[in-house]
């Protein structure tokens, strides 16, 4: 189980594995989550939620709710209208593209659209109390037909989600580059293939929670989120305070994987109340109400055709994708599914794509973005149909993916799309792979192991993803149509005794940044990262910042950091060459000291630097303003696109069906590392969510719109006992778009898990004749399949009808 | 509030004395009555051990225990684990092999640890996985939470239990 963890304790501090910063009060309990934190006269509430995926609400009776002792007030979606100045944002407004957007108010008036719909809200002075008063709130409903399969939404006739757009299709968005058409039609050979990604759950272990503060003119709001910045310029709007008057403060945010990647009703609403009510509000979401009403992801399939020569040069995709986003559109619900679009090409060069993305409203809580989030998906759709591929052609999987490889003497490569991936040496991942995995071997294994009874399979994934958002021009109005943008910012404060504080407005929850950052300081001021602290998720502490998603944050994030602080270091060296009477271009930073070059009995340290920059001695010109902070804004002129090739090993039990990862080897490339261990653990955590995904996890919706997997009793996170110890290796290909030549690693490991561990069922299936399973490949699904498959043939058909997870 | 019953529970080593609400819930009477939030909630039903405590020197839900049932026991929280300022084998190895991220999940994984360790003190890598199996984790994969395990196993003073309650009481 070793993983590759250098252990360099000389040089640099970036490359190190060091010790996380943020780990001392976590161990020991004190790490501060939102659940934890108690204000002064603060009171608590809870949500009062539709039971009904579609109704319209007929009445609603608050008076015994109302009349309980505990009970400060209850509210209905009629008694706050005035409270909200406009309804929740959804920012995509692509050129040209009308997106049917319908309004999202925090408490629901008139209809409802899916199962916890929000229609009232009691607040007292209790935790047990409010949650009693809540269900002593009588809301009488008239159901109206559910909305629940995407594709039968798209049928004329079907029941409407939204009666005023008269149709459930959100809208059509297309991007293609070369001639699709011509490829299919003169290629010797056509893939096709359906393929589905099913609607999953971000799984955070802490839920939601949101406490609205009043103080004064002001309003705070503590809540779990991983965007700080747009929660605040979103909700400015929402509730209508300007922004100098709203504080968001993200504390310790006990995981997010894209789920607290949003704006929510409930961060709005305990806002207003706590205007109202002119006390602190506090709720915290349960976990059945996260299942119901923390946005979900993926729930895309996608119609998938590949061409290709004899030789198995593949020569156009062309993929038509309905995305099930459900009843409201969220902050960037309907962009997620796009997001995939640079990256549908995948490792290959391939001369024509055509992508076409239809959305589709449901009765079902929202879809939006979730690790990964749209990359997954494509990587899944064109990793899949190379398996397919190769099975038709008889080739290799692993030779068919070396054939079509983008050389590593192309890049930068722009792809028909238009999109330059910017660095990479994919045969140079997949040759590391295949040194720590003998295929061989593995193949003679598996032989014999089959002659007993044994079925184990191997599954192969080369995935290119897209990181470092973003470069503004290209996804904000104008661009992609993004109504925002996606620089990052830092501010470098050295302090007068010589430590630092890095403000960034990143804000992590899990990552490791504040190691990372410290790293990455540490080495432009010449200070111990022991000695900086960083701070994030406070809008009150720092520049703006546009927050942590994407795996963006080491790229735009960390290069903010690296910019700000080399600016820092420039004005160090221009007050130390004045106090050591030398020409600032002949100071350098050395092991911690600035020396005047060739002179190391000449040196200052930073902290002496620094009270010279604040009490300013006689000698220190006066044209240098006095004080040693900076700060960058950092813009990247294009994506990052980290790259791997992992290997998965299952074994299937033919008799139960159910399937085991047995051995999994990961080798990414995110450029060069920070901290080796951040990565590994990045790895780690993001294959397993795959790992979830391919074969345990699986939102289910019965046919009336009923959430019938509410808890995690009935989704099904993977433990320690379905997980293998993993196998990670790196090569590192630095990329060009920023100073520190790296990419980003938090979602790499989910985007490339999911085909490898499906191949890797199917391919220990193959003897039995099992082609097709649609995920999650729990033993249900695989077990019905090797049925059909040993019946007559037709697994594939059975094991998509097959029942849920 | 409802019926009310007097708990005199012993946590973390201290004599502790409240009346509560006799439905509370021990996870809630810990963080909101005494004010010890580093046991979390994760779920409503005991299944992603967020709030694993020891009760007695075995690994309980709190989420699942009623403070009702503390009565008279020996409770020890994540905040109970360090000792003269020494952190506990279990933190220290979470922390040198990076087993925990977001932290949510980490109490009550160390908690879970220290019971398995107690119960088994030279476990397998399959009997710690095994063994955690009632605790959910989204962001480690459960690599290095399993190293971490496998390596405070090594310390002889990785338990906590037995021999502490004899301490505490």
């Amino acid at each position: 189980m070793e993983a590759t963890t250098e252990t360099k304790t000389t040089g640099p501090y970036v490359g190190r594995t060091m010790r996380r910063k943020e780990d001392p009060r976590m161990i020991t309990g004190l790490g501060t989550y939102v659940d934890d934190m108690v204000l002064p006269g603060m009171l608590y509430a809870a949500i009062v939620r539709s039971p009904e995926a579609h109704a319209t609400i007929t009445s609603i009776d608050k008076s015994a709710a109302e009349a309980r002792e505990d009970v400060v007030a209850v509210f209905t979606g009629e008694d706050l209208a005035g409270d909200f100045e406009g309804p929740m944002a959804m920012v995509w407004a692509p050129p040209g593209v009308e997106i049917r957007t319908p309004e999202h108010w925090p408490l629901k008036r008139g209809e409802v659209k899916h199962v916890g719909d929000p229609v009232a809200v009691v607040v007292g002075t209790d935790r047990y109390s409010v949650v009693d008063a809540a269900e002593e709130v009588i809301v009488e409903y008239e159901p109206k037909p559910a909305v629940v399969d995407p594709e039968e939404a798209l049928e004329d006739g079907t029941p409407l989600v939204w009666d005023q757009f008269g149709t459930n299709k959100t809208h059509e968005w297309g991007i293609s580059g070369g001639d699709v058409d011509a490829a299919i039609a003169e290629a010797d050979v056509v893939v096709e293939g359906r393929f589905v990604q099913q609607r999953t759950a971000g799984g955070a272990i802490e839920p939601r929670g949101a406490i609205g503060e009043p103080r004064g003119d002001s309003l705070t709001l503590h809540s779990s989120t991983q965007i700080p910045h747009i929660a605040r310029f979103v909700l400015s709007g929402v509730i209508g305070v300007p922004e100098d008057k709203l504080r968001v403060i993200a504390p310790d945010v006990g995981g997010g994987f894209g789920s607290k990647l949003q704006v929510y009703p409930e961060e709005a609403l305990v806002l207003a109340l706590a205007r109202r009510l002119g006390r602190p509000v506090k709720w915290t979401e349960t976990r059945s109400e996260n299942m119901m009403t923390t946005h979900h992801g993926r729930d895309q399939i996608a119609y998938v055709t590949l061409a290709a020569k004899r030789d198995g040069t593949v020569t156009g995709c062309r993929a038509r994708i309905i995305n099930d986003l459900g009843a409201y559109l969220q902050l960037l619900t309907p962009f997620i599914p796009e997001l995939g679009f640079p990256v549908m090409g995948g490792a290959y060069r391939i001369g024509a794509i055509n992508l076409q993305f239809t959305g589709v409203f449901t009765n079902k809580f929202c879809t939006d973005a979730i690790r990964g989030a749209g990359r997954p998906e494509g990587t899944y759709w064109i990793e899949m149909s190379m398996n397919r591929l190769a099975e038709k052609l008889e080739i290799d999987p692993v030779e068919l993916r070396r054939r079509n490889f983008i050389g590593r003497e192309e890049f930068p490569y722009t792809t028909p799309l238009g999109i330059i991936y910017d660095s990479g040496d994919y045969h140079g991942a997949l040759d590391r792979l295949l040194e720590r995995f003998d295929l061989d071997a593995f193949r003679r294994e598996q032989a014999e192991l089959r002659e007993r009874g044994i079925y184990r399979g191997v599954g192969f994934s080369t995935y290119v993803e897209v990181c470092g958002l973003a470069p503004s021009r290209a996804v904000g109005p104008q661009g992609v149509g993004l109504q925002g943008a996606f620089w990052e910012s830092a501010l470098v404060r050295v302090h007068p005794s010589g430590s630092a504080t890095v403000f960034t407005g990143a804000s992590p929850h899990g990552q490791g940044h504040d190691t990372g950052f410290a790293q990455i300081a540490a080495d432009r001021l010449g200070i111990d990262p022991e000695n900086i602290d960083v701070v994030h998720g406070d809008t009150d502490q720092g520049p703006f910042g546009w927050g942590t998603y994407g795996s963006r944050t080491a790229a735009v994030g960390g290069e903010a950091v690296a910019r700000a602080a080399e600016k820092v270091r420039e004005k160090a060296k221009q007050i130390c060459a004045a106090l050591l009477e030398a020409a600032p271009e002949d100071i350098e930073l050395v092991d911690g000291r600035f020396q005047v070059r060739g002179s190391p009995d000449r040196s200052m340290s930073m902290a002496d630097i620094a009270g010279a920059a604040h009490i300013p001695p006689e000698e220190l010109p006066t044209e240098i303003e006095p004080g040693l902070e900076e700060t960058s804004f950092y813009d990247p002129e294009n994506f990052t696109f980290p790259f791997g090739a992992h290997a998965c090993v299952v074994d299937v039990d033919v008799e139960t069906g159910k399937a085991q990862v047995v051995r999994y080897v990961a080798v990414d490339d995110c450029g060069p590392a920070i901290n080796p261990m951040l990565i590994d653990g990045q790895i780690h955590g993001g294959v397993v969510h795959s790992i979830g995904q391919a074969l345990y996890e699986q939102v289910v919706y019965d046919a009336q719109g009923q959430l019938v997997t509410g808890s995690l009793v009935d989704y099904a996170m993977p433990t320690a006992a379905e997980c293998p110890s993993f196998e990670t290796d790196r090569t590192e290909t630095p990329s060009p778009v920023n100073s520190l030549g790296i990419k980003g690693v938090g979602e790499a490991g989910t985007i490339g898990a999911t085909p490898a561990i499906v191949w890797a069922v199917l391919d220990a299936l193959k003897p039995l004749g099992v082609t097709e399973i649609d995920m999650p490949l729990t033993p249900m699904r695989v077990f019905e399949a090797i049925q059909a498959a040993r019946g007559d043939g037709g697994g594939a058909a059975a094991a998509r009808e097959g029942g849920g997870s | 509030m409802g019926a009310t019953v007097h708990v005199r529970p012993i946590v973390n080593g201290e004599a502790r004395e409240s009346e509560v609400e006799s439905r509370l819930l021990l996870v809630h009477y810990l963080r909101d009555v005494l004010g010890l939030t580093g046991t979390n909630v994760g779920c409503d039903t005991s299944n992603c051990g967020a709030c694993t405590v020891l009760l007695d020197g075995q690994a309980v839900k709190s989420c699942t225990v009623l403070a009702a049932q503390a009565d008279g026991a020996d409770v020890i929280t994540i905040e109970g684990m360090a000792t003269d300022g020494q952190l506990h084998p279990l933190q220290e190895a979470f922390r040198e092999h990076h087993g925990l991220q977001c932290g949510y999940c980490t109490p009550g994984m160390i908690m879970a640890a220290a019971d398995l360790l107690a119960r088994n003190p030279n476990p397998s890598e399959e009997d710690v996985r095994h063994g955690l199996e009632g605790n959910l984790c989204r962001c480690t994969g459960y690599h290095n939470i399993v190293k971490a395990v496998m390596a405070a196993a090594g310390s002889s003073t990785a338990t906590v239990g037995a021999e502490r309650k004899e301490v505490t009481a």
